[in-house]
């Protein structure tokens, strides 16, 4: 049947473009795409250094923090509500409950902006990719996505879902959507300021130290902070050497 | 001089004895606490003084690390390959951007607290992973410790920060410039790292 037939092929294309990547010489550990990613990683970091770090340095001298914390307020609040929706997906009718109550508490008192339930009420975001890897889906080869930067397979599949449950998704008006949208990313990308500019300076090898923290991120979030014990790598040597301390 | 000396050792014992027979996860709190407290309250730091950062990461946390074994599992197979010359330079670069990595975190800290996770015993007793997690608004975030026992203390060889752990970090990146041109290229692009890092502002 038709849509059995476009699964299967969907399915081969990906199956292909996994071994094509595991083809390619060189590249760590769960990243056997390395050298197609870091070209796009390359990409990425030349955009965001000509375009988008100096807009989102521009917007946070501009605007007053409140503002700023309004507008991610709105952003967060909508998170919130996909979030509740994944902890249901994930079976953790607790968490999505709670989630849903800061949801509900924050558009009715907070009027979307501001954010009533503060820490009374722990923020527990969940997005579609974790929901697949609760449903046991393995995260598959280390993607980096044009614009949108660190991923994976499975994750970039999950944003397939989220992209539909962010408040740019809604307005009619394509004009408003697009709007919308560029407010996200800038909003978020300010809120990164500080911290990316201590990862550029520190960082031997930045496009290695984003993967790690990224999957290492991803692991954790889809075990929500309690991930199995990894098993520890020996040391190369015993710690009672004879070099000096 | 020799009244210097002994001043020397005693409050060395006593520094000593401040932290003898702590058991690992409230040593990790109160080192933690210690530093965090330091950072808020030191006016010129939250000015953004990273050189002061610096010297008090040195004083305050390096002593309860055991670097030596870092930075063998930073660098990974390769550091057998090191002549004992190598190695030296190499531990003395590490140490320094060790203290830089430390020190960019804290340039974060403004107003957080620290609480630490209940322990999971482990099969090693002399091994153990202390969980953190260092609390402002939002969501918490997530800095573990693996510590082993050294005489009645314990000392710090690995760390990890949502998820990462620091030496598994370092031997990805090392690995590149180890690839490159060996150890010598891994020394000079670490000491050409903490230069840049001493030079810049904040």
């Amino acid at each position: 049947m038709k849509a059995r037939s476009i699964t299967l092929r969907g399915f081969l294309a990906a199956a292909a473009l996994v071994l094509a990547g595991c083809a390619t010489t060189g590249g760590t550990r769960g990243d056997p795409l390395e050298s197609v990613n870091r070209v796009v990683f390359d990409f990425n970091e030349g955009l965001d250094r000509v375009v988008l770090k100096p807009v989102a340095t521009g917007y946070q001298a501009v605007l007053p923090e409140f503002v700023r914390t309004s507008i991610e307020n709105f952003f967060n609040n909508f998170n919130d509500g996909w979030s509740a929706i994944n902890h249901l997906l994930q079976g953790k009718p607790a968490a999505a409950l709670e989630m849903g109550m800061r949801f509900s508490a924050n558009t009715v008192f907070g009027l979307g902006f501001v954010d009533v339930a503060g820490a009374g009420i722990e923020r527990r975001p969940e997005d579609f990719g974790q929901t697949l890897g609760r449903w046991g889906l393995p995260p598959g080869p280390y993607l980096v996505l044009p614009l949108l930067g660190p991923s994976s397979v499975r994750d970039s599949a999950g944003l397939l879902l989220d992209i539909r449950a962010v408040p740019e998704a809604f307005p009619e008006e394509r004009a408003e959507r697009w709007a919308l949208g560029t407010l996200h990313v800038i909003s978020v990308r300010a809120g990164l300021l500080s911290a990316t500019k201590a990862l550029d300076e520190l960082a031997l090898d930045k496009y290695s130290l984003v993967r790690d923290g990224y999957l290492a991120r991803r692991r954790r979030l889809v075990y929500d902070g309690d991930p199995p014990d990894e098993p520890e790598p020996p040391d190369t040597e015993p710690s009672e050497d004879t070099a000096p301390k | 001089m020799f009244r210097r000396m002994v001043w020397g050792l005693v409050l060395c014992a006593a520094q000593a004895a401040a932290w003898a027979d702590t058991a690992p996860d409230a040593f990790v709190l109160q080192l933690s606490t210690e530093v965090i407290d330091a950072v808020k309250s030191d006016k010129a730091i939250q000015a953004g003084d990273v050189a002061r950062i610096r010297t008090l990461v040195d004083a305050k946390v390096l002593p309860h690390v055991n670097l030596q074994r870092m930075v063998v599992k930073s660098v990974g197979p390769q550091w057998r390959t090191a002549s004992p010359e190598q190695q030296k330079r190499l531990t003395e670069e590490f140490k320094t951007y060790l203290i830089n990595t430390y020190a960019g975190a804290l340039t974060q800290v403004k107003d957080q607290s620290v609480k630490v996770r209940p322990m999971r015993a482990g099969a090693n007793p002399n091994e153990v992973t202390v969980g953190t997690d260092v609390v402002n608004k939002g969501e918490p975030l997530q800095l573990d410790y693996r510590l082993e026992k050294a005489g009645d203390e314990w000392k710090i060889y690995d760390f990890n920060v949502v998820g990462l752990w620091a030496t598994e970090s370092f031997r990805n990146q090392f690995s590149r410039d180890l690839s490159a041109g060996g150890i010598d290229a891994l020394i000079e692009r670490l000491a050409e790292k903490n230069k840049s890092l001493a030079a810049s502002k904040s």
